[in-house]
């Protein structure tokens, strides 16, 4: 298989085609959910960018957390970690969960919304 | 169904047939905004005056699916009466229609001058004095709202924030997508609960974007289609939630004010007495309701019920509301 364009050159292209030609032609409700659009690719090439590496950090955080050294997805721990916390042997009070869980929730947002404002902890 | 010229038709008919034949409609407008609701502006011209309008309707006029906590566009328009009545600063309904009529499901009240939209509130020069002012004024609003006596309402669901938290819970276990972040707030919730303050009328969406303001402050309070009875916290608590701050999280009411001024003035014109710990709770409840509301907006994409790309994009705004939870439940650790 080839990669030429990527993924990642094919989605830039049609982000640079909605911003730059479709949107200036666009008014009212088109241009509304244009935007959305082209903010949706934006996270999509992010996403292309950095999961890899975050999801792997993720995987291995869990593995600590719920000392599981098998090849589970992140999605499957993170449903071991959620039947741990619903059952009451895991709690904010537990080394490692809320630190756990800001990483990967930064992680997160630095792929969805890296503008959003809670990643700068609000005052008060 | 729903179109500009059927709408205008309906509107002129209506016209007509309370102030006469003379009577007409102009600069009929669909505003943006109102997922749930369509809303259109208008001008009702009669006998050498211009009367500014809204109409508000339900999605195509009445049937369609709405949001199942909504309480209705009659409701609604009794309770904006009993509001005003109560010294609320809501519009003036003049006209309620009732499904199958002409126009539809809907009603008209006056247009109350201002701004709705959140990030010009917030950031332009015309409202550099509004802004201060604005936590005690919505502390004084919330007091009045919650003091209006329940005996002389419509008839309104009942949900107080043991309630809310199981209604949530379920939903989300619904959608089988594991949430930690989420999973610890429901169970901190559950281990905090204060206990509930006696049942008020709760307007279920007070926060900019639902609040019309001036260059002097408040002038209207809308959208009352999720107001409830409950714990009055709930509304004191839901301005503060982060994702209704748009942006200015240093500034806790709103994104722009403090919480004292809020809950000072609240107190000040009669409401309860609020600690802040117990705000912190409720704006927890708040943060993991908004973002459940979230998961449920991208259901609507995923069962293909509304597959657009909005739709789809809001999936991927969960998050924050994941950090907020975090920033807040930061702080309770020692409690839990």
């Amino acid at each position: 298989m080839h990669d030429a364009p990527s993924a990642r050159e094919l989605v830039a292209a049609v982000k640079a085609f909605i911003d730059d030609t479709a949107i200036p032609q666009l008014t009212g409700h088109s241009a509304f959910h244009a935007r959305v659009a082209s903010n949706a690719l934006a996270t999509v090439i992010r996403e292309l960018d950095q999961r890899p590496v975050s999801e792997a950090e993720e995987i291995a955080r869990l593995q600590d957390l719920l000392g599981d050294r098998s090849t589970a997805s992140a999605t499957h721990l993170n449903a071991q970690l959620c039947s741990a916390i619903r059952s009451g042997d895991v709690s904010l009070a537990t080394p490692g969960v809320l630190s756990h869980l800001k990483s990967t929730t930064i992680a997160q947002l630095s792929i969805d919304q890296p503008g959003y404002s809670g990643l700068s902890k609000p005052h008060e | 169904m729903g179109s500009s010229d059927q709408i205008e038709k309906a509107l002129v008919a209506w016209a007509q047939s309370c102030f006469g034949a003379d009577a007409g409609v102009s600069s009929l407008k669909r505003l943006s905004g109102g997922a749930s609701q369509e809303t259109w502006a208008f001008d009702l011209i009669r006998a050498g005056s211009v009367d500014k309008l809204i109409l508000r309707r339900a999605p195509g006029g009445g049937s369609a699916a709405r949001n199942s906590e909504a309480i209705g566009l009659a409701t609604e328009a009794r309770l904006l009466g009993a509001a005003g009545a109560a010294g609320v600063p809501v519009p003036r309904v003049v006209h309620v229609s009732p499904a199958g009529s002409a126009l539809g499901e809907a009603f008209i009240m006056e247009r109350v001058e201002g701004e709705t939209i959140a990030r010009k509130i917030l950031r332009d020069q015309v409202f550099e004095t509004a802004r201060p002012a604005l936590a005690a004024q919505c502390g004084k609003a919330l007091a009045g709202i919650h003091a209006m006596p329940v005996d002389t309402l419509p008839a309104l669901p009942v949900s107080r924030g043991r309630d809310q938290i199981e209604k949530y819970e379920t939903i989300f276990r619904g959608f089988d997508l594991p949430r930690p972040v989420f999973e610890l707030a429901f169970r901190w919730l559950k281990d905090n609960a204060p206990e509930p303050l006696p049942a008020v009328l709760v307007h279920g969406d007070f926060r900019l974007g639902n609040l019309i303001v001036g260059p002097d402050g408040l002038n209207s309070v809308l959208d009352w289609e999720l107001a409830h009875l409950g714990d009055p916290r709930e509304d004191l608590a839901w301005l503060c939630v982060n994702s209704w701050r748009f942006g200015q999280s240093e500034r806790r009411v709103g994104g722009f004010g403090y919480l004292e001024d809020l809950l000072g003035a609240y107190a000040a014109a009669g409401g309860a007495t609020v600690k802040t710990q117990d705000i912190d709770w409720w704006e927890i409840l708040g943060s993991l309701k908004w973002g459940v509301m979230c998961m449920i907006m991208y259901s609507s994409f995923k069962t293909n019920a509304d597959p657009s790309v909005e739709r789809a994009a809001i999936g991927r705004r969960v998050s924050e509301t994941e950090i907020d939870l975090i920033n807040l439940l930061e702080g309770k650790s020692g409690h839990a």
